[in-house]
């Protein structure tokens, strides 16, 4: 490995800074490192004394783009290639900046882990010392993803593929490759999976049971999973798809794949299918493909509005997550052994509670979230009663957001859309983005209610709550001190078996005056009734 | 004969991990059997060359 430490510190003074910026970077040659292992290095940084902006990153054109937006623009930073690594950084003095730079390797070094033993260079070489893997996950760059999905396909491997940025051509070549071959391709942009009881991804420790359920939404199976684990069943197996594989570009072909396969499983009983609304010629394949099913079939395509016939006993729409969870255990189980929604006299005691202490011009609803189908979801729930809401994702017929920075009126944001993790963490790892945004919604005095998501599970946040709470007690106090009352209602995604701890989660939120609801639905739901009486 | 994907979902995962080592951490911390590839862009990430390479092999 060749090292050329190519540093340097200079003073920038921009006319749109306060005072002056000390901006310095090192560039490692042929030295490549995982994004998600970048954008950690970058937030320990970040947190280093006098240091105000970091960037760790790989010199792709994208990232170089990215780096000269950022106000890091020279030559050396921009002949880096692909392989080499560039670290910049902006400090409120040179001192703060050089600390960093004497001393940056030892910022990129990992802690040892039991997989050191099991590293191979290739994914040949992999195989010769795992010749019985049946299952690969790719999380490269967008751009690199789609020839190794191929290649392992040719392999034999099924293919996890959490990369998003893949062409939409080549998702469909290899779709038609693997379906071919009795092999399926989970993605891309693929979150989460559970198969045979292992968690693949973002996903939730929950029992194992006799529903399958299918999804082209990664919070989307979360959400459902762990409904399911709270009603008292189990999940056999949950399997993602994507987010395109229901457009009529993709025509659904992992789903029938993971429909088929999960008829053909003995472990399970009911099948669950969840989605946006599919394409309208894929719509049609699909319900014909499922009312050939020998298994039940629920479905629920969030926001759509004409909901496909059930043609047959077997096969039936819901409209939200919960009421496919609910009805997905019931079918398996009868009914279900927990119940999970809380009544509607329960919600109205609430809302009189949280609006008791409002101002008159409090009105708003401001949703700020990590999970995109929480934010998908809510926007459905709101739609229902009327309420127009803005947001950065907008359902079908939904005003969009012209800025995602800045809310109007009703507001429901998803963190982690594209237009806020370019080269930044996603919010369900790491909670900067969303403490920023929360902060800013607390100065609006319109505001009368934050609506959040907390996802615990493997690979996410060790402590999501614990991340925000700071930043929730702060808002509270912004509004207090302006003689209004800042109502701010939560669901958690997770369960009693996740390594984050649930019901201390939902202690914690509920000392810090958080209303906690059981579901991310219901939690849209008690938004809306507050809304709705103050509009009232 | 059961398909490839139908033996995945009756056996369980074997695994080999492309990319973020964080994922291939937490299957071995579920007791899967996980091989990690340490990948790097082929080619010294020139697309062109790696694209080349791919049809060649």
């Amino acid at each position: 490995m060749e090292f050329v430490d190519v540093k340097e510190l200079r003073f920038l003074n921009r006319v749109e800074w306060i005072g002056s910026m000390a901006t310095g970077y090192a560039i490692r040659r042929n030295l490549y490192l995982d994004s998600v292992f970048l954008m950690q290095v970058a937030k320990r940084l970040s947190e280093e004394p006098g240091i105000e902006q970091v960037a760790a990153l790989m010199g792709t054109e994208k990232n170089k783009r990215l780096l000269v937006g950022m106000g890091f623009e020279n030559t050396e930073i921009l002949s880096a290639g692909p392989n080499d690594l560039i670290i910049a950084l902006k400090g409120k003095s040179p001192s703060s900046v050089n600390a960093i730079l004497d001393n940056v390797d030892a910022w990129l070094l990992r802690k040892p882990s039991g997989l050191d033993k099991s590293v191979s260079r290739t994914l040949d070489q992999a195989l010769v010392r795992q010749p019985h893997a049946n299952l690969i996950v790719i999380s490269v760059p967008g751009d690199y993803a789609a020839s190794e999905a191929r290649r392992a396909l040719e392999r034999g491997l099924n293919v996890f593929m959490f990369s998003s940025n893949v062409p939409v051509e080549d998702e469909l070549s290899l779709k038609r490759y693997a379906r071919e071959r009795g092999l399926i391709v989970m993605g891309p942009d693929c979150g989460t999976a559970i198969i045979a009881g292992v968690g693949v991804g973002f996903s939730n420790i929950v029992r194992r049971g006799p529903i399958g359920v299918i999804g082209a939404m990664g919070t989307g199976l979360q959400e459902f999973t762990t409904l399911v684990h709270q009603s008292g069943s189990g999940i056999s197996h949950a399997i993602g798809t994507g987010s395109r594989d229901l457009l009529d570009a993709i025509g659904g072909i992992s789903t029938l794949s993971a429909l088929e396969a999960l008829e053909a499983d003995p472990q399970t009983e009911v099948i669950a299918l969840l989605s946006k609304p599919p394409g309208a010629k894929t719509l049609v394949l699909l319900v014909e493909r499922i009312n050939l099913c020998i298994k039940p079939v629920v479905t629920c395509f969030l926001g759509i509005r004409k909901y496909p016939s059930e043609m047959d006993i077997r096969f039936r729409t819901t409209h939200t997550l919960d009421e496919a969870a609910a009805l997905a255990t019931q079918m398996a189980v009868g009914k279900p052994a927990v119940r999970t929604a809380i009544g509607d006299q329960e919600l109205k005691t609430l809302v009189a509670r949280e609006r008791a202490r409002m101002t008159p011009e409090q009105k708003y609803i401001r949703g700020i979230f990590a999970g995109g189908t929480f934010c998908y979801q809510a926007q459905q729930v709101m739609r229902d009663a009327g309420l127009v809401v803005h947001s950065n994702a907008p359902l079908d017929g939904m005003p969009g957001l012209a800025d995602p920075l800045r809310s109007v009126e009703h507001t429901l944001v998803d963190i982690g859309a594209d237009e806020f993790t370019q080269a930044r963490p996603h919010p369900m790892i790491d909670a900067t983005l969303r403490r920023e945004r929360i902060l800013a919604e607390a100065q609006d005095p319109q505001v009368a209610v934050l609506l959040l998501d907390f996802v615990l599970g493997y690979n996410a946040s060790p402590d999501p709550v614990g991340d925000l709470l700071g930043t929730i007690a702060e808002a509270k106090l912004t509004a207090s001190q302006r003689g209004g009352f800042l109502s701010v209602a939560a669901s958690v995604c997770g369960t009693e078996r996740d390594p984050q701890h649930f019901q201390e989660q939902i202690r914690a939120l509920e000392e810090a005056g958080v209303v906690v609801l059981p579901s991310s639905a219901q939690a849209a739901l008690f938004s809306r009734m507050l809304a709705l009486s103050l509009q009232a | 004969m059961k398909t490839e994907l139908e033996e995945l979902l009756q056996n369980g995962p074997v695994v080999i991990n492309l990319g973020v080592r964080e994922f291939a951490e937490s299957l071995q911390g579920q007791g899967v059997e996980v091989v990690h590839v340490d990948w790097a862009p082929p080619a010294g990430g020139d697309t062109e060359m790696a694209e080349l390479l791919d049809k060649l092999l």
